[in-house]
């Protein structure tokens, strides 16, 4: 299996995905006792157990590439670029938070960094790629101010199990495919939506298999596995840059927390759960990298060490950086308020 | 200025056609919009003369066509969808009500969404209860949305024109039974703005605030009530959202007198936002009983004898007036 292969890669590109995992993990990690301790007044929906997915999948993108996220956002916005600093003063409610302190965990967004944000509503980022490569299309056909963002881009939207099941999955599938549209839709199947078992929202195992609906390809990656998310993406990003149109690729995965922080998770087997726990793709990746020799055990520490600083650093900033005035409240309603005229 | 006589549905079709010259990046979507033209054919030709690339066809997916159009306007191309019969808006009403209107808020200014929907609404005559309705209050209540309708084919191009140009997302209503009606329109370019209302006829007794449909019978209600001797002004505020409160104070100053017209369902229609704003900050030049016209509160019947009953008439207008004075 080439794409299971390390020696496929070099090793500068190894180390980085397992340092982005480690981030995205620690990140939230400490996003739940920054906000046991009360400095996050809003609720969190922890990514932890996903990384390999958001890390993989990022890792094939490039410029003018765009992901659309889910309310279990971090993960997907670290990997795309997302700064720590921005990122946890947003969700310290912060001026300096991406949104200014409006939006929160479930709507952090930087379309400047191709991120169209994550997503409140299940299902609700969905059609909003389909119209992401639709400007992509325009920005390829047409020279107007702003299309040399989009030129060549691909577009993606995360989602997951849950979210398969909506309306706006299956209409935007279609629309995809009809137009042939540079859209690759990731699904991480992680086994829940919410509280309920897959098999108890739907009578499919493999939600890959809902391609065959839309005449698209469907792919099936090892959510576990940095390396395979990434090698198979790497396959949907290269069909939908050529005009082969859009994919639909499914990440097996788990995640090792509840559905929000807090939420003790009692709906899932114990035997369930430690089987997806000595699949962590973190822990099974770093050791992969030893065997392999690519890297050492103290590498394995440093990487630790640094990213420790770098969320430290993030913290004190959010920590540091002003609350917004309640009066902001009423700003930023409208672009256009031709002075403010009875808009509010 | 020169001008001539051209229907509401070609000032709409010329002001869709004029701003897709003048932006090349702004893409037209919607069912049944490209080839066929619409099913009122307003956007007849714009897919010969803009391409496929342009005016796009879409599935049946109300969701998917204005999450699309979202999508897109967020990385800075402009959109306009039209939706063939506003009832099928609730198909749409997450794009519209969670992502599109919230969008420049949540992200603390940092994104805008260059949208326009056209609401295709009203009445129109045995139509019945899913293709008739009049819904726009529901998006005056949703903060971060624009409400705009037209009730000329003057305003018609204007407005439009106005509101493609707008960055924040703006919700278009057209009323099907003004698609055939004519009148005056430059023949230059030009636009109105949104958020000024317009005195459609001066009057001194009593002020009927009306839009869309209700303005032509509001127009017929005040002749009637001439003969009687009663003066009417009727004034439209054209935008629902901004609403012109200045506008409406000026009318109020003149008469003191308010009746408010709505083909909505009276209960909870914007018309109670109005007569709201009119009590609130205009008590001052109030003289008497503000008063409300709205259609009944069912659903819209099918036979016409029963839709008449339903959905506001002349008569009710000018019985409303009466009871002003």
């Amino acid at each position: 299996m080439p794409n299971n292969n390390l020696s496929e890669y070099n090793a500068e590109f190894l180390v980085k995905l397992y340092r982005d995992m480690v981030l995205i993990r620690r990140f939230e990690e400490r996003a739940s006792e920054l906000r046991n301790a009360g400095h996050i007044p809003g609720f969190l929906h922890p990514y932890i157990g996903q990384e390999a997915v958001a890390v993989g999948i990022c890792a094939a993108l490039g410029k003018n590439d765009f992901i659309a996220s889910t309310h279990r956002g971090h993960g997907h916005i670290l990997a795309q670029g997302g700064d720590p600093k921005n990122m946890y003063a947003e969700l310290y409610a912060r001026q300096d938070g991406y949104n200014k302190g409006k939006g929160g965990s479930l709507h952090l967004a930087n379309v400047d960094l191709g991120i169209i944000g994550a997503n409140g509503i299940v299902g609700g980022g969905i059609p909003l790629v389909v119209g992401a490569a639709l400007a992509i299309k325009r920005a390829n056909e047409a020279d107007y101010p702003g299309s040399e963002k989009c030129k060549g881009g691909v577009s993606v939207v995360f989602f997951g199990d849950g979210a398969s099941n909506e309306g706006s999955f299956h209409e935007s599938l279609n629309l995809a495919a009809l137009w042939k549209l540079p859209v690759i839709f990731v699904c991480e199947n992680n086994l829940y939506g919410e509280f309920t078992a897959q098999d108890k929202h739907q009578t499919i195992k493999d939600i890959a298999s809902r391609s065959s609906s839309y005449n698209m390809p469907g792919l099936i990656a090892d959510g576990n596995d940095v390396l395979d998310a990434f090698h198979v993406m790497t396959t949907a990003v290269e069909n939908a840059k050529k005009g082969s149109g859009p994919t639909l690729l499914e990440c097996k995965t788990y995640r090792h927390r509840g559905h929000y922080e807090g939420d003790m998770a009692h709906y899932r087997p114990k035997e369930e759960v430690a089987f997806w726990m000595a699949k962590d793709p973190i822990e099974n990746f770093g050791k992969r990298l030893i065997e392999n020799s690519l890297m050492k055990e103290e590498e394995l520490q440093t990487v630790e060490a640094e990213i420790e600083q770098v969320l430290q650093d993030a913290a004190k900033y959010a920590e540091n950086s002003p609350h917004p005035e309640a009066k902001d409240a009423l700003e930023h309603v409208f672009v256009e308020t031709y002075g403010g005229r009875a808009l509010l | 200025m020169s001008s001539r006589r051209i229907s509401y549905s070609q000032a709409i079709n010329e002001a869709l056609s004029e701003e897709m010259e003048r932006d090349p990046s702004i893409l037209m979507l919607g069912e049944d919009v490209a080839e066929p033209g619409g099913v009122f054919g307003v956007t007849k030709g714009l897919y010969q003369k803009f391409g496929g690339e342009r005016v796009l066809d879409t599935p049946i997916s109300e969701q998917a066509l204005v999450g699309a159009a979202l999508g897109a306007s967020l990385l800075g191309v402009p959109t306009i969808t039209e939706i063939m019969f506003s009832d099928f808006v609730t198909l749409a009403m997450d794009q519209l009500v969670n992502q599109a209107a919230k969008f420049h808020y949540m992200t603390g200014g940092r994104t805008s969404v260059p949208m326009l929907v056209r609401m295709v609404t009203g009445a129109s005559g045995a139509a019945s209860a899913q293709h008739s309705q009049s819904l726009e209050a529901w998006f005056t209540h949703t903060p971060g949305l624009k409400v705009v309708t037209a009730s000329t084919p003057y305003e018609a191009k204007g407005l439009l024109k106005s509101a493609i140009r707008d960055p924040d997302p703006v919700l278009f209503f057209e009323h099907k039974l003004l698609y055939n009606g004519k009148g005056e329109v430059p023949e230059e370019d030009y636009t109105l703005p949104i958020g000024e209302g317009t005195v459609a006829l001066e009057g001194s007794d009593v002020t009927i605030v009306a839009y869309l449909h209700m303005v032509p019978k509001s127009l017929k209600a005040a002749k009637i009530l001439s003969a009687e001797g009663i003066s009417v002004e009727v004034w439209n505020p054209r935008s629902l959202v901004p609403f012109d409160r200045e506008g409406l104070r000026q009318t109020l100053k003149k008469t003191g007198r308010l009746v408010v017209v709505q083909e909505a369902p009276k209960r909870s229609g914007f018309g109670a936002e109005i007569a709201a704003i009119a009590a609130e900050e205009c008590f001052d030049l109030i003289k008497g009983p503000i008063r409300r016209v709205g259609a009944a509160n069912t659903p819209i019947p099918y036979a016409p004898v029963m839709e008449n009953l339903v959905i506001p008439g002349v008569d009710d207008i000018v019985e409303a007036v009466r009871r002003t004075i």
